[in-house]
């Protein structure tokens, strides 16, 4: 320790205390505690970004075989007589569908063995054979050869999700149609090809039959709403703000109200949205519309506030340039002062749509994540968007949903990374520098 | 909606507007430099089209916003006073709903006469009304047009009026926020005053024992015992303390590293993966913590011994942790950066070391702002759905224990109002009490950090 | 050594004490791509008060800011040459900045104390070098030098009151307290009175003058009255360059260089 006969500090003060070994020494440890933080510091910095890692190595790990999607050929025979030419659409392709599986194992007889059989392909085989059939009506009275979606448990059992070594009760695909899966894939009647699925379908409760058009769809919808409502709303009011209140007790309030408003749970809003939109206005439920009038409120304090600093940062000399030669103000603003805050607008704006974008809460309340097979026509028909489908499909019990959830994630984490690549760019581009 | 096209034809009309406005002034112009005008030509174009569109826009808005409500009591209306006297609005949506099923050809079962004669009329009340609309809307932008047109001659001053028009439009939309805030206030306590007076509110902020489900029964309406909503407010508070732990310390050093130690090299990686990690949507965060943080800390707790609940509050905190890191980081980063550099000099000129420097000189001055962000960042947590709703539980236990399951208070807002519900149960209105406390818990946090985090700023510039 | 000095300058007021405390030799400097300084060589004498003047923007801050080793915390900042304190090169690798600071203390044109009480401020030095055993040290350390910074009998009574709430003159007297309760051996002060009143200036005058006995001081100044009242010898600085460095009361009667002379008549600057 250092005595105090080292540094006697009043009685006569050491003038070379500095370089005592008692200093050195303490010196010593002071560097240590310097190092102490530093690394503490790089350690909080690598937590941070090591979970960033983890979070991202993880959904990639757990979409990848969403990616893909086994098919099983069959051959399959439309009978003349069951199929009406004129009217193509309206047939019993199930049936077609059972009767090629059957033909493709004549020794399976049993009503329990005839379950596994049709338990192979997905429950929307017959579909995808009366589109074919609907698209080429020759094809009635003739075999052809049709690829179909494999059921989820096989396209899951093909891909190795499911472990078929484990003990026949522990994985939900069975020792018969382990059998048949064999078989299938000795006869070559199995391929792995990219999900396009999941892009070109709805939902689905089938696994194999889900995409996320509506998903895509919905949330187009509800960005391009809550682009019209706040973009227009949110400059209008930030330029009186900024450039014409007065500064008095009411525009205080107002400034207070909108940064508050920012930090309100999100899901306040979502209640706000069911008991003003839904009940007091009656507009309907799962509906974009209300979805996007939602989320306007929620992005408007966003570009209010990013308007607000992109005003800020045009130098006054511009405004006093603009009025010396007789504009007035409004005309200041909108040749002046807006052209040349506007790449800081709409990098703010960007930055709201994005956030909007990723936001479920506010729409599980308005009824966006209900289940709804087919892409929405309109701004009220119903629909879900991208977060909540997410949402929808996380929640669903089938194996195979776990991975498109993943997928659903990645498309989601895509059109951020787009987002916000171009609101970096519009930024670096266009701001002026003053 | 078949009522779309009234847009382009009010954007059509207002250009057609724009223009007679400009031609009639050319037509006024007198040939001298200013013309014998009070303003430029186009600003007359500009009057005519905001007359000719704006009224109108307001109108068709109004019209789709009410023409729902007129369909429906012309609905009911059309039945037999009888079906429609004495009911709850819950029959009353029921009714109406049956009648829209009807009109649509789903129907379970086969629907009572009056219900039918309904839905035949439903489709020639909605020409009605929405024709009904369609016909004012237009005949107001017309009106409008002629009537703009007509006050156009050489001494009308058209700029002053458009500027006070714009002007008008500007105050309005700031008002907007002031309106959403009003909206939110007065839903949630008009819902909430509904589910007071059947639950009281001394139960509900003082009762123990959280149970919604027994109230759906008729014979248990309001049935005591089942809305305190104690253990739900502690469940939060829980959730909030973890992410809380998780999320200052690690956001406070990372800042600490990026706004004292940092190369500008590293400044320049670490700033945007921490705002990739700000950008990522809590949805993310929640998949996130049911696929791998709750697998993990579970084999974790059970190679120790320990038992863990699958929705234990530590998994859902962790990861709404780990989601405020970047959140903390950039308010102390910036309260850091905002101490002046004469300070960091003067510590410097002492010889005083750099971490010294950091925790006795720059931390405490920096810590109103990082106060600041720390409540901002607890309201959020207090807010925060998506990642509870996924990763916690449902059931309400009133548990200190950090590894047994807890329920919150957005997961049941949430877990009240999806699926269908009677809009005027007991356990629906709950969400809205729950809803409340919630906007006036995290508006107070707000309040009091947003002042914290001025006042801090105003110190110093 | 100090007997050859002293009998080879003509008549002084001041016995120069001739033993030089630092010494600066082809001192280069750059901000970026920008020369700051160039070649500067200059010797300072303990128990000496050297002041640096110039026109601005001609490299007296950013010379005085070498000696401690300031300048490091400027990232552009790239500096060449060698700087002694008693004879030990103060950008050696083996140097301490921490220790060296402790050794070289420093003044700064704005006062700056930290955002604590006025006993906190003073006492923060000693605390961070362990310079005191137990409070009753710590409070004499204090108290001496809030005394030897003229400013004891102002704040006696509200040593926990804040720092920032002093005038301007009191800061800057808090900030020299601060800086000799480490017992540095130079105390570097850069423009010390540009913020403060007239009254203040004199306090802070009269202190350096008494501070000279026990520390070695070097002060810039704007203000050629004040160098001529507090310093025994005077360094003029001109883009970048160390001019001439001479007896203070010779600089301002008969300087070497014209430059000089222009610039104290106030031909330019
Ligand atoms: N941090 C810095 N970065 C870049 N240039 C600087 C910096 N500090 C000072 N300079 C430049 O170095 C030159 C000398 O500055 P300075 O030493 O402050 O002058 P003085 O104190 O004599 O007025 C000036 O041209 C100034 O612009
Ligand atoms: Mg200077």
């Amino acid at each position: 320790m250092i005595d105090a006969e080292d540094f006697p500090g009043t009685r006569g003060v050491d003038p070379n205390w500095a370089t005592s070994d008692a200093a050195q020494a303490r010196l010593r440890r002071r560097r240590a505690a310097d190092r102490r933080l530093w690394a503490l510091g790089i350690g909080a910095v690598a937590i941070a970004m090591g979970l960033l890692l983890i979070l991202l190595g993880s959904i990639v790990t757990a979409s990848w075989t969403a990616w893909t999607q086994t098919s099983i050929r069959l051959d399959v025979t439309i009978p003349a007589d069951k199929v009406n030419p004129e009217d193509p659409f309206r047939a019993r392709y199930g049936s077609f569908v059972d009767q090629s599986l059957a033909d493709l194992f004549p020794l399976i007889d049993t009503p329990a063995g005839e379950r596994e059989l049709r338990s192979m392909v997905s429950n929307g085989s017959q579909f995808f054979v009366r589109d074919a059939v609907v698209a080429d009506p020759a094809l009635i009275g003739r075999t052809f050869s049709i690829w179909v979606p494999a059921a989820d448990p096989i396209d899951q059992l093909h891909k190795g999700v499911i472990d078929r070594d484990l003990p026949a009760n522990r994985r939900n695909v069975n020792d018969a149609q382990i059998d048949i899966y064999d078989q299938l894939v000795d006869e070559g009647r199995l391929q792995s090809t990219f999900n396009w699925t999941l892009f070109t379908a709805a939902d689905s409760r089938f696994p194999e039959l889900a995409g996320l058009q509506g998903a895509l769809w919905g949330s187009f919808y509800l960005l391009l709403v809550c682009f019209l409502i706040s973009f227009p709303t949110g400059i209008a009011a930030a330029i009186y703000l900024e450039e014409f209140a007065p500064k008095n007790r009411f525009t205080d309030i107002i400034e207070v109200n909108i940064n508050n408003l920012a930090a309100v749970p999100s899901i306040v809003f979502g209640l706000l949205g069911l008991a003003v939109f839904l009940q007091v206005f009656g507009l309907p439920r799962s509906a974009p519309l209300v979805g996007g009038m939602v989320l306007s409120l929620m992005t408007l304090p966003t570009i209010i506030i990013a308007t607000r600093a992109a005003l800020k940062q045009v130098p006054p000399s511009i405004r006093e340039a603009a009025l010396g030669i007789g504009a007035s103000r409004l005309q200041t603003v909108t040749h002046h002062v807006l052209p040349l805050a506007m790449p800081g607008i709409l990098t703010g704006t960007i930055i709201g749509l994005a956030q909007a974008l990723g936001e479920a809460a506010p729409l599980l309340l308005i009824g966006m994540n209900a289940f709804i097979t087919a892409a929405p026509d309109s701004m009220l028909s119903p629909s879900t968007a991208l977060p909540t489908q997410i949402f929808i499909w996380f929640d669903s019990p089938e194996r195979g949903f776990v991975a498109r959830t993943s997928a659903a994630i990645l498309v989601l984490l895509g059109f951020l990374v787009v987002m916000n690549a171009t609101a970096v760019f519009l930024r670096q581009r266009f701001q002026i520098k003053w | 909606m078949s009522q779309t096209f009234i847009i382009p034809f009010l954007l059509l009309l207002a250009a057609i507007g724009y223009w007679l406005g400009r031609q009639r002034a050319l037509a006024l112009h007198d040939g001298t430099a200013s013309g014998g005008l009070a303003t430029l030509p186009q600003y007359y174009g500009y009057y005519v089209a905001l007359i000719a569109g704006l009224p109108a826009f307001v109108l068709f808005i109004a019209g789709l916003l009410f023409q729902g409500s007129i369909i429906d009591s012309l609905l009911l209306g059309s039945l037999p006073s009888e079906m429609t006297t004495d009911i709850t609005s819950a029959e009353r949506n029921l009714l109406l709903s049956s009648i829209r099923n009807a009109a649509q050809g789903t129907t379970f079962g086969t629907p009572e006469p009056a219900i039918l004669a309904a839905a035949e009329s439903l489709n020639t009340y909605r020409l009605i009304v929405n024709g009904a609309v369609v016909a004012l809307v237009m005949a107001l932008a017309i009106a409008g047009l002629t009537w703009a047109r007509g006050r156009i001659a050489p001494k009308f001053r058209a700029r002053h009026r458009v500027e006070a028009i714009i002007f008008g439009l500007m105050v309005l939309c700031s008002l907007i926020a002031i309106l959403t805030t009003l909206g939110i206030l007065v839903s949630l306590v008009f819902e909430s005053l509904r589910f007071f007076a059947r639950v009281p509110v001394t139960e509900f902020l003082f009762g123990t024992k959280w149970d919604p489900q027994i109230a759906i029964r008729a014979d248990q309406v309001g049935g005591s015992g089942a809305f305190g909503a104690v253990p739900i407010f502690w469940g939060t508070i829980v959730v909030s303390l973890c992410a809380m732990c998780v999320a200052v310390p690690v956001g406070l050093l990372a800042a600490i590293y990026t706004a004292e130690y940092a190369t500008p090299l590293a400044w320049g990686t670490i700033k945007p993966i921490l705002e990739v990690l700000a950008g990522i949507p809590t949805i993310v965060y929640g998949f996130f913590a049911v696929i791998t943080v709750s697998p993990f800390l579970r084999d974790l707790a059970a190679s120790l011994g320990i038992e863990m609940a699958p929705t234990a509050a530590i998994v859902a905190g962790g990861v709404m942790g780990i989601m405020l890191i970047p959140f903390i980081s950039s308010f102390a980063d910036d309260a850091l950066n905002a101490v002046p550099r004469s300070l960091r000099d003067g510590a410097a000129a002492l010889g005083a070391t750099k971490s010294e420097t950091i925790r006795q000189v720059l931390l405490p001055a920096a810590l109103p702002g990082i106060m600041g962000g720390v409540l901002l960042a607890l309201s959020r947590a207090i807010g925060e759905t998506m990642i509870v709703v996924m990763a916690a539980g449902l059931t309400a236990n009133l548990t200190l224990n950090p590894l047994e399951g807890v329920t919150t208070t957005t997961v049941q807002i949430v877990a009240l109002l999806t699926g269908d519900t009677e809009f005027d149960s007991p356990k629906t209105l709950a969400a809205f009490g729950l809803g409340l406390v919630l906007f006036t818990a995290t508006l107070l946090l707000n309040i009091l950090a947003l002042g914290i985090v001025k006042k801090y700023r105003e110190q110093y510039d | 050594m100090v007997a050859t000095q002293a009998a080879s300058a003509s008549p002084a007021p001041h016995s120069p004490p001739a033993t030089t405390k630092v010494s600066a030799r082809k001192v280069n400097l750059w901000y970026g791509e920008k020369q700051a300084l160039f070649d500067v060589e200059l010797d300072v004498y303990e128990n000496e008060v050297t002041a640096f003047i110039g026109p601005s923007g001609c490299g007296k801050s950013t010379f005085l800011r070498c000696l401690n080793r300031m300048n490091d915390t400027i990232a552009i900042c790239r500096i060449q040459g060698d700087i002694r304190l008693d004879g030990q090169d103060i950008y050696d690798k083996g140097i301490d900045v921490v220790q060296l600071r402790a050794r070289v203390g420093m003044v700064f044109q704005k006062p700056n104390p930290f955002p604590k009480s006025i006993y906190d401020n003073v006492a923060y030095g000693p605390r961070i070098h362990g310079l005191a055993a137990n409070k009753a040290e710590l409070d004499e350390i204090v108290e001496t030098s809030l005394r030897g910074a003229a400013l004891w009998n102002e704040v006696a009574d509200r040593l926990d009151q804040p720092g920032l709430g002093l005038s301007g003159g009191q800061q800057q007297r808090l900030c020299i307290a601060r800086a000799i309760a480490v017992s540095p051996e130079v105390i570097l002060m850069d423009e010390p009175c540009s913020a403060l009143d007239p009254i203040a200036t004199a306090h802070v005058e009269e202190l350096i003058e008494e501070l000279r006995d026990r520390y070695t001081i070097i002060i810039v100044t704007h203000n050629m009255q004040q160098a001529a009242r507090v310093s025994q010898r005077t360094a003029f600085f001109h883009l970048g360059k160390l001019i001439e460095l001479s007896p203070t009361d010779r600089i301002f009667t008969s300087p070497e260089h014209q430059m000089t002379q222009d610039y104290i008549t106030g031909r330019f600057g």
